[in-house]
């Protein structure tokens, strides 16, 4: 079966800084993959060329065996890699539910049906259903500058889920969240991705994190994959105990 | 507010208009055409302003819009004012298209600066150019309007029934418009261009669409000028032209389509009145008073007493909310 | 050949006054961030104080030499004057606010200054005569050039190095360009961000001035020289890059051949011309010639 995300000999250099270096992931369907690594390892780089915001050096990302080095991150995004940021990216003065609509309408805003107003066409309800999935029905009415940090991390990942994408990026998606919020937050995002039918891969620094809801783990360091495997073994190896967890800890 | 609730709204605000004009003096009567004529033009600068961009040159259209009506008029002999004011947008749509995806590689202040550059090079052209009559500008007769011919007092009437008339339906169109998908994903584009991306659209895409449509806004607000003034010149593409249509825009703020009209109108009036008292301190008094109005009212008059309402809905559905803030109809 | 050395002088001179200028305009952008659109109005009330000084001069008995120091003087009052007030009393207030209102409220302020100028000094063009023939003629070949428009080159090469000299090999130079790099890292590293501020826009504003004071003899002082000195220096800053002295001086040097080249070989063209290198340039080349790449981070 062909893989959701197969990335072949992925190169990219910031001058002397190797940030990828022959990086070949095969992602299969259904899995929920963690990257790992300390601060420039390489692995926002990889998110990063993966949704087309950085074109590698060298080598090809395919989705679902389609190449899609040198799209535009709309042209991908509409092929079904969608993504969160580690800083959430809200429209601040906007309510949450607006920022709903505007990510389940973005990617129709060219061709006749963007002239139609944002809550018809079933978008309502689709915002709705995915607030309610996140536990965030009632911050709805809530401009997004009112709301606390948990809130708006969840609400970026909200966003990312509306188009039922193939591959959902998370960028950390626990950074800034409180310790005794980071599992609720996290089962509510799994159940979520479970429901969306989606194929998962987040950067995660919290080791608690990982082993609780990854089953793969692929910890990158110096722009290279030092260890990929179940979180159970990846966690023990040597060299990601020197390179990343040491460090992380 | 619904799309039906907003076209009643229009449809009434129009008649009521059109009833009034016929109680107003001459004088009056002249003084609102004109806000009619030119705020159409500001109700461009505020659809690209719901992107978070200014156009420091509208008057690029608008003197597009008026020299396509008035050449047309002189050479050709054409003079039903409804074909002439299609002609005059689709003049300016025209250009506005070509321009447009040009421009919309622009954020923030090269936008800006590049708009005022394009106008001030029409500007340029048009005053040097005799055949167009230089800096003097030339005249046009009166139009007709299906085959009726504008003369006199009823005359008046029905170019300030024409420019209300057009420019009430144009803003009708623009309040839906900005209540489509195309106008919140512009409103999106203004909070946050990277995240549009990263949800599927273009933001190039929709900004030069934007633009396009303000463009054939500018040349509609030229073609009723010049129908109404009988006159065109070169100061039509003048930087202090589109500074005027940037005033009323940010006096009228962001969120109203229908305060454009009462900051034409606004503009009109404080301009008869410094023309009769302080002549030559004109630009001084905008300049100052658009400051008085970035410092003290951020969000224009559509913004008056809808601010709370719109920050803090107490009503269920958020978009309404939303809306509650642009809808001054 | 001929027609080519022409245009290389030609362009050159014009490229002089112009270079000041707009070295004016990328500084307060490179520190405070702002495009100041009434930095065409700035050069006008330049060249009017200058006007004014000139004729005072004259009246007083003074040499016709003396009359470059008061241009001189008369661009520094300006300066003095009007940096400190607009840039504590009214850009302040907008700080925060976005480039987009800071490039509004210049706006205004363009407007402010406009009909601020002809309350003053009137509509009728002033001619500065005195200073224009200090320096005699030049023959370069078969052509004469009036002196003055080479003390102009001279004159940039002076504030291009000074400001390049002043920027990389003095303290207050270090600091100034690490407020340009970056604003909060500076203020936590306990920069006086305020004073490097008001003291960049007066440097600014004393730039445009001179700009404006010296080009006043060649050119007929009168309402309108603003709006045209504005575009086209930000046709130069935008050819170099925002907040680039390198960038100002290249980018003024191509605007100043390209449209000595527009108006010997076709005089319609002159406007064009440089509005033609701007986009090719912004085509091209977004961010400018000389502006870094910079790093974006999600």
């Amino acid at each position: 079966m062909t893989p959701v995300l197969a990335t072949r000999g992925l190169d990219k250099a910031f001058g002397a800084v190797v940030a990828a270096a022959g990086i070949d992931i095969d992602v299969p369907a259904g899995q929920r993959v963690s990257l790992i690594g300390s601060n420039g390892a390489g692995k926002t780089t990889f998110v990063n060329m993966v949704t087309g915001y950085l074109k590698p050096d060298r080598g090809t990302i395919a989705l679902d065996g389609e190449n899609i080095v040198g799209l535009a991150p709309r042209m991908i995004v509409r092929r079904g890699i969608c993504r969160s940021f580690q800083i959430p990216q809200l429209c601040v003065e906007l309510t949450a539910m607006a920022n709903m609509l505007v990510a389940c309408a973005a990617a129709e805003a060219s061709g006749l049906s963007s002239w139609r107003a944002p809550d018809d066409d079933g978008r309502r309800e689709r915002a709705e259903g995915l607030l309610e999935r996140f536990g965030l029905q009632r911050y709805g009415d809530r401009p997004v500058s009112e709301l606390p940090g948990g809130v708006r991390k969840l609400l970026d990942i909200a966003m990312a889920l509306t188009r039922k994408p193939r591959l959902l990026l998370l960028d950390e998606p626990t950074s800034g969240v409180s310790a005794e919020e980071k599992f609720p937050a996290m089962d509510r995002v799994m159940e979520a991705v479970a429901g969306e039918a989606a194929t998962m891969v987040f950067v995660e620094h919290d080791m608690d994190i990982v082993s609780a809801y990854a089953d793969r783990v692929i910890a990158f360091y110096a722009g290279r994959v030092i260890a990929d495997g179940v979180p159970a073994e990846v966690l023990r190896d040597a060299d990601v105990r020197r390179y990343v967890t040491g460090a992380a800890a | 507010m619904s799309r039906t609730a907003i076209s009643v709204g229009a449809v009434g605000v129009i008649g009521a208009l059109l009833a009034i004009g016929a109680l107003l003096p001459s004088w009056l009567l002249f003084l609102v055409t004109m806000a009619a004529s030119h705020g159409v033009v500001s109700l461009g600068i505020l659809l690209i302003m719901r992107g978070g961009l200014v156009s420091f040159g509208q008057g690029l259209f608008f003197a597009v819009g008026g020299y396509a009506v008035a050449l047309t008029v002189n050479r050709w002999g054409a003079t039903d004012a409804l074909v002439l004011v299609g002609l005059g947008g689709a003049a300016a749509g025209l250009v506005g298209a070509i321009t447009g995806p040009l421009l919309a590689r622009y954020s923030g202040i090269f936008f800006g600066m590049l708009s005022l550059a394009l106008s001030m090079v029409l500007y340029g052209i048009l005053v040097k150019s005799t055949a167009l009559g230089g800096s003097d500008g030339f005249n046009i007769p009166r139009p007709t309007i299906l085959g009726w011919r504008l003369e006199g007092a009823s005359g008046d009437y029905a170019l300030y029934a024409l420019a209300v008339v057009v420019t009430g339906v144009a803003a009708w169109l623009c309040a839906i418009y900005t209540r489509s998908v195309r106008g919140l994903v512009t409103l999106a584009i203004q909070a946050n261009p990277l995240r549009v991306e990263y949800l599927g659209a273009s933001v190039r895409g929709i900004m030069a669409l934007n633009f396009a449509l303000a463009a054939v806004l500018g040349g509609v607000g030229g073609a009723l000028t010049v129908l109404a003034l009988g006159h065109i010149e070169p100061t039509f593409a003048y930087w202090t032209q589109s500074g005027e249509f940037v005033f009323v825009a940010i006096l009228a703020g962001p969120r109203s389509v229908s305060a454009i009209f009462a900051a034409s109108l606004v503009l009109e009036l404080v301009r008869s009145f410094s023309n009769l008292y302080f002549p030559n301190t004109w630009q001084l008094a905008l300049g100052v008073f658009l400051l008085a109005v970035i410092l003290f009212l951020p969000g224009g008059i559509g913004s008056l007493g809808q601010a709370r309402i719109w920050r803090r809905p107490t009503k269920g559905r958020d978009l309404a909310a939303l809306r509650a803030g642009e809808a001054a109809e | 050949m001929a027609l080519a050395a022409t245009i290389v002088v030609d362009g050159l001179i014009y490229a002089s006054w112009l270079f000041v200028v707009a070295l004016g305009l990328t500084l307060v952008f490179g520190v405070l961030q702002i495009l100041n659109i009434a930095h065409g109005s700035l050069y006008a009330v330049g060249a009017y104080a200058a006007a004014s000084a000139v004729g005072l001069f004259a009246s007083l008995g003074f040499a016709p030499v003396f009359s470059l120091l008061a241009m001189l003087l008369a661009a520094m009052a300006v300066a003095l004057i009007l940096g400190p007030i607009l840039e504590r009393g009214l850009l302040r207030l907008f700080y925060g606010r976005g480039e987009v209102v800071l490039l509004l409220v210049t706006y205004a302020l363009f407007l402010i200054l406009e009909d601020a100028v002809k309350l003053i000094w009137g509509v009728n063009p002033y001619y500065v005569s005195e200073p224009y023939q200090l320096f005699g003629n030049v023959a370069i070949g078969p052509l004469f050039y009036v002196g003055y428009d080479f003390a102009l080159v001279v004159l940039a090469i002076l504030c291009g190095a000074a400001v390049w000299f002043g920027l990389n090999r003095t303290a207050v130079g270090k600091i100034v360009l690490a407020v340009i790099h970056n604003h909060e890292m500076s203020a936590s590293m306990g920069v006086n961000v305020n004073r490097v501020h008001w003291m960049a826009f007066t440097f600014g504003v004393f730039l445009a001035a001179l700009g404006g004071a010296f080009t006043a003899p060649m050119i007929s002082v009168q309402p309108g020289i603003s709006v045209s000195v504005i575009i086209v220096s930000f046709a130069v800053v935008i050819i170099g890059g925002l907040g680039s002295v390198e960038g100002a001086a290249i980018g003024a040097v191509t605007v100043g051949l390209a449209r000595a080249a527009a108006v010997h070989l076709l005089p319609e063209a002159e406007l064009f011309s440089i509005y033609l290198v701007m986009a090719a340039v912004l085509i091209f080349r977004p961010e400018g010639l000389f502006q870094r790449a910079a790093a974006r981070k999600i």
